[in-house]
């Protein structure tokens, strides 16, 4: 019948071995990621301090987690559309996991900006381009967990969520471009045209491998931390649709 | 005219309408009385298009509601216990923004013809906020009545009435020019569904338990039959 | 055209309403007002030359006066259970859209208006600006009335609704408001328009593609 329907679609295969698969990998290029980005990568040519040197190896984190925290926030669009479009729940779930992480990163993301910022820039924050979106990208997030918990009715919810998320999505090139549209100082690395950056650095090939690497490796720890939130998302829906069978009955 | 099977709305986990069939042909008048939480206005709602069936058919006057709302819509009027009323605009303003969001033909013509009929002509330019109880849900009849709907839907329409006002409302709804259209009520009181339907269910608990034509049966048995059925398990 | 005609009926419904009790309009504008007072005395201490402040200070004052119409217009229809009146007319769910959020416009973009004056006055400019800044306003009025709309519709919804949407519009809104302070203030500052002339584009690139995502979507927020 039509109720269980519901139940049946918040199944995952049983994920154990393959989520402790996952985990393992994950954890042990985590761990190689760190080794190559604090230890084995170069410092790049161009810098003229030691601490700008040190801070710099802050880019192998900082960029894959932007990336992270984008690529979230996207996966959340593109959940969303499904959902208006199959009205099937789990892409509601597939929704709120990806944001939350994505939400996560972005939050790292602002706070190790930050602290690299502040020996390079000499300031803590700035309002440029990019920590600018980032940070109003965070606002926007945020509003979306609250609009969730706001909501009671789940349909309503997941409904007003999906539209929610793909607008933000939608508008946060329009953002950036907006906000770019004034002055820079974020060094820009990668697709740079006219942007005057301070604190730039020349990338040898070997910091173009590393950087690869930790892109590639959070990208996976990204997956990885989807399938267990979504998991739990799942589980926590099932236990809610069984309770009010048990309820109401 | 009106043709619900295996109707199941479901919010969430929890049933509210089990598997309700029902047929009302075309010119019948019939009264839905059910306890607080049968799923009454749950019902009314889904033939209204204001809220989708969760599985079952609905068809009004043949059309499917999923898949012709716009045309369903102009087919039914709706009185509900809320009003659906601006009440600081005038009644007459109120009727004439409806009119010509229902295509209308010479609104202010119709709107002054029900105006007359629903014995609110002389008030028409107060708001509707001045209104008593009894003299807005007069009102809402009027604007469901607007485009001359074939199937007319009344959610609890005595609701807030004392049995005056009820007793000008019954009558409103059985006069001869209603007499072609096809009525479906809900309520709670016994005593009208008896009084002003044809046929009366009783729902209980989103299943229709009993049906039964009023010239079957009096008060008294069907007052067993509610408590019968109405009475938790 | 029949659609245009319920749009129009839509609007015209929400400006009786309006006339009727005058609870909103009275209240954007003395809030409007307040805003830019504020505003005037706390920078005024601190800053050389108050007008590289003013763009910035006017938009912030629509912006909030707007945010006050915009929750008020869908609250009074869900309150009556006049939204399900609506519904359950034979009008296309984008229509209802479209008369409700360009009765929103024009509410916000009267208040705008009516605040300029006040604005010239007390920021000690040319009254020549006055026609430019009008038609920024306008522009972007309608670029906070189709997001802004959308919104509304689902923060009615909520119990903090007052509260959530500015929380939920204002991240969305930045190009706008980015927008239009960079031109007015170049209307302002007197600075050439081939310089602003991207932001201009922005502006109605924005107002134009996010008013027809919100026209699209609406569909969504109200069906059951």
């Amino acid at each position: 019948m039509l109720w269980r329907n519901d139940i049946r679609g918040m199944r995952m295969k049983n994920p154990n071995s393959l989520m402790m698969g996952l985990f393992i990998v994950t954890g042990l290029l985590m761990i190689g990621a760190i080794v190559l980005a604090l230890g084995i990568a170069p410092d790049p040519v161009n810098l003229a301090t030691p601490t700008e040197r040190s801070a710099q190896r802050i880019f192998y984190f900082h960029v894959p987690n932007w990336w992270v925290g984008f690529l979230a926030y996207l996966v959340a669009a593109v959940a969303g559309v499904l959902y208006l479009i199959l009205r099937r729940e789990q892409w509601d779930a597939v929704g709120v996991s990806s944001i939350e992480i994505g939400l996560a990163f972005n939050t790292i993301g602002l706070i190790s900006g930050s602290i690299w910022a502040k020996p390079t820039w000499n300031t803590w924050w700035t309002w440029e381009p990019r920590l600018t979106t980032a940070a109003i990208g965070w606002l926007m997030y945020v509003g979306y967990l609250m609009l969730r918990s706001a909501i009671e009715n789940p349909h309503q919810r997941a409904r007003f969520a999906a539209v929610f998320s793909i607008l933000a999505f939608l508008d946060v090139p329009v953002i950036f471009l907006a906000i770019r549209w004034w002055r820079t100082i974020h060094p820009v690395v990668i697709g740079g045209e006219g942007g005057q950056g301070v604190g730039g650095f020349a990338l040898g090939p070997t910091i173009q491998l590393v950087f690869f690497f930790c892109l590639g490796t959070f990208t996976l720890l990204y997956v990885t931390l989807m399938l267990v939130r979504l998991r739990a998302e799942l589980l926590s829906r099932r236990v809610e649709h069984l309770r009010q069978r048990l309820m109401f009955r | 005219m009106i043709e619900i099977k295996g109707l199941i709305k479901a919010f969430g986990s929890r049933l509210v309408l089990r598997g309700i069939t029902l047929h009302v042909d075309a010119g019948e008048f019939v009264t839905l009385v059910g306890p607080n939480g049968a799923g009454k206005t749950t019902l009314i709602r889904i033939l209204a298009t204001l809220s989708r069936p969760s599985a079952g058919r609905v068809l009004l006057g043949g059309c499917d509601l999923n898949e012709d709302p716009m045309v369903v819509r102009r087919m039914i009027g709706l009185v509900s216990h809320r009003t659906l009323l601006y009440d600081d605009l005038s009644g007459e303003q109120n009727l004439l923004f409806y009119a010509q969001l229902y295509d209308v033909a010479r609104p202010k013509t119709r709107a002054e013809e029900l105006l007359r009929q629903v014995g609110l002509w002389g008030r028409q330019h107060d708001p509707v906020s001045t209104y008593s109880r009894g003299m807005q849900q007069r009102l809402a009849i009027a604007r469901a009545l607007l485009h001359n709907p074939p199937v007319l839907l009344l959610d609890e329409p005595d609701t807030g009435l004392d049995r005056q006002a009820a007793a000008t409302l019954g009558a409103l709804l059985r006069q001869t020019d209603l007499g072609q259209r096809t009525v479906l009520m809900t309520t709670h009181n016994l005593e009208y569904a008896a009084a002003w339907g044809e046929r009366v269910a009783i729902l209980v608990n989103g299943q229709i338990a009993f049906q039964t034509n009023r010239s079957e049966t009096d008060l008294t048995t069907l007052r067993a039959q509610y408590d019968h059925y109405a009475s938790p398990a | 055209m029949h659609h245009l005609r319920k749009i129009w009926a839509i609007m015209a419904k929400d400006l009786a309403v309006e006339l009727r009790t005058r609870e909103v309009l009275g209240a954007m504008f003395v809030f409007a007002l307040l805003v830019i007072f504020i505003f005037n005395f706390a920078f005024e201490l601190r800053v050389e030359d108050q007008r590289t402040l003013a763009p910035g200070v006017l938009w912030v004052a629509i912006t909030f006066a707007g945010m006050l119409g915009l929750s008020r217009s869908f609250i009074r229809e869900k309150d009556r259970g006049s939204l399900e009146g609506l519904l359950l007319a034979p009008v296309d769910r984008g229509v209802i859209f479209l008369g409700k959020m360009l009765g929103n416009a024009l509410f916000i973009a009267v208040i705008a208006l009516i605040i300029l004056p006040a604005f010239v006055i007390l920021f000690n400019l040319s009254a020549a600006v006055m026609p430019q800044l009008a038609m920024i306003a306008v522009l972007g009025t309608i670029g906070l009335s189709g997001v802004g709309t959308l919104f509304s519709a689902m923060a009615v919804h909520t119990r903090a609704r007052e509260i959530l949407l500015p929380v939920l519009l204002f991240p969305l809104i930045v190009p706008v408001i980015l927008s239009a302070v960079k031109l007015s203030a170049a209307v302002i500052d007197n600075v050439p328009f081939a310089e602003v002339q991207q932001w201009l584009s922005l502006l109605v690139v924005f107002d134009i593609v996010f008013a027809v995502l919100s026209f699209l979507f609406f569909d969504y927020v109200v069906e059951e």
